[in-house]
């Protein structure tokens, strides 16, 4: 008679699931030149042609950012690329469902919710090789980093924050949609909500119906924080990390609710 | 042209035309996400307009060539991706056991792009207008600017065709998306070319022809008649044009062939 092994805890169970997706979602992240290529150069090509196209804004009446165009320039990019690491899990997701890879997931796990996680490591790895490239290309372009170090580790734990954030919401859609065609409703408000904060000057240059947007626009807080670290003068730090405290739980009932949906549709 | 090739390339504009029409996932793109960007971006760089030797005190006027572009980039997708769909679903091995010629395919597949041109330009710049954009050139300008935009779209949706018979491959002609892309962001998109600073980036701008097709449109709402920045548009574009449908021509043969 065989001897039963003793259950393990749900957490141990939670983590060799995500253990498992994580590992396959990078390891086809890193050998599909089709997956990488778009995350690196996406970014860069964002910080180039806003850093170096628009330098001249730096010298509007009433810029006065201290560290330069480029630092301006570098947060919203790092911000933005956090983001778009999770929308492009997301895309993952929604793939592996469709095609049925999902569903396999599903009747394999123990515990479910390891698959949630483990798309949200991936995304985490894919983001930071995007922000160790993005971060090279910027101090080699002579970018002026004014914050301490402990200052720039709580700009990096804000992007972490957004890229969490932006793969729970992805993940909500990718497992309620389950196809690639959910891709636009994953993308499209992302892309929304970034571009209507203060992008290319700080809130106080907006004028009108963009000013008023960026001024209720949660990412404003993000970006300003941000901003306020890598210069060296930090700036609505306590609002900037309860807003992306708040969006990942936010998300994450939302990314629940679409994992009882995928449950449900079998 | 000989009847039987206008015959030709009629029936297969006439479908062209109907499948783009027929499909609100190719059109919606790409007139709201320009108009989008156009809003952001007008709202957002406003206060450029306050650099020293910025041409006009309206960013939006500045600002609206740029949608006309974005169009453009969209129709490379719409022609490709209908052309590749006809190569994987085996319509194109279809085509070519009839006595069709290649003119005709490609002229008839551009039919879509052409009437897709004209929906995006009008609806580009009645938006601007109506939002509070100049146009200096006046009426004739306005359509002026619709002439350059459809050549444009036509042109880009050439490279397109290229793409989709070169390939075969829907995937790979979504793929071109970004690299024409990188072509808009490292034009002078966002600034006149005089005021940009960095000396590598202006540069790339100087030398990317996406730039010449800004000022070309911008000549018509800034300055008004400026037959120098409008000559090197229309050139660029037709250039571009004929670059695509020889290469198109090209990659037609092959694939044929290879059928």
């Amino acid at each position: 008679m065989s001897e039963s092994r003793p259950a393990e805890p749900r957490p141990t169970k939670m983590l060799n699931v995500a253990r498992a997706v994580a590992w396959r979602s990078i390891h086809n992240f890193l050998t599909n030149p089709a997956f990488l290529v778009p995350a690196l150069m996406f970014p860069l090509f964002f910080f180039v042609s806003f850093a170096g196209g628009l330098s001249a804004i730096g010298d509007v009446p009433g810029f006065d950012f201290p560290s330069g165009y480029t630092a301006f320039q570098f947060v919203f990019v790092l911000l933005q690329s956090a983001a778009f690491g999770g929308v492009f899990t997301g895309f993952a997701m929604a793939r592996d469902f469709e095609s049925g890879f999902g569903r396999r997931y599903m009747l394999a796990a123990s515990h479910r919710s390891g698959i949630v996680v483990g798309y949200a490591l991936a995304a985490l790895f894919r983001a930071f090789v995007t922000w160790a490239v993005l971060t090279t290309v910027a101090l080699v372009a002579g970018m002026d980093v004014g914050g301490s170090v402990g200052e720039i580790i709580a700009l990096y734990l804000l992007a972490v924050l957004v890229n969490v954030a932006a793969t729970l919401w992805s993940a909500g859609v990718a497992l309620r949609v389950r196809s690639i065609q959910g891709g636009p409703l994953m993308q499209f408000p992302t892309f929304l909500i970034l571009f209507l904060a203060p992008v290319y000057v700080p809130l106080d240059l907006l004028s009108g119906w963009i000013h008023t947007i960026a001024s209720i626009n949660p990412v404003t807080a993000l970006l300003e924080a941000g901003r306020g670290f890598i210069s060296g003068d930090p700036v609505v730090v306590a609002l900037a990390f309860a807003i992306g405290l708040a969006l990942p739980l936010l998300f994450s009932l939302w990314a629940k609710g679409g994992l009882r949906s995928a449950e449900a549709a079998g | 042209m000989s009847g039987s090739l206008r015959n030709q390339i009629g029936q297969l504009a006439h479908r062209s035309i109907l499948r783009t029409l027929r499909q609100p996932a190719q059109i919606v793109p790409a007139i709201v996400f320009p108009l989008f960007l156009l809003a952001v971006n007008s709202g957002g760089l406003k206060d450029a307009t306050s650099l020293p030797g910025f041409p006009t005190d309206s960013y939006l006027t500045f600002v609206l060539a740029v949608p006309f572009i974005q169009g453009a980039l969209f129709s490379v997708m719409n022609s490709g991706t209908d052309l590749a769909r006809d190569i994987e679903t085996g319509f194109l091995n279809r085509l070519a056991l009839t006595p069709l010629r290649g003119a005709a395919l490609l002229s008839g597949l551009l039919a879509g792009s052409l009437v897709l041109g004209v929906v995006q330009a009008v609806a580009y710049l009645a938006v601007g207008l109506i939002a509070g954009a100049e146009l200096a050139a006046g009426p004739a300008g306005a359509l002026v600017i619709l002439a350059l935009s459809v050549t444009i779209t036509v042109a880009f949706g050439t490279i397109g065709l290229f793409a989709a018979l070169r390939f075969g491959s829907g995937e790979a002609v979504q793929g071109l998306f970004p690299v024409f892309f990188v072509f808009l962001f490292l034009s002078a998109m966002a600034l006149p070319l005089d005021l940009l600073e960095t000396d590598w980036f202006h540069a790339i701008a100087s030398a990317n022809p996406v730039t010449y097709l800004l000022q070309a449109f911008r000549s018509l709402l800034i300055e008004g008649w400026n037959l120098g920045e409008l000559g090197l548009g229309f050139g660029i574009a037709l250039a571009i044009g004929t670059v695509g449908m020889l290469a198109a021509s090209s990659a037609l043969k092959t694939r044929l062939v290879r059928t």
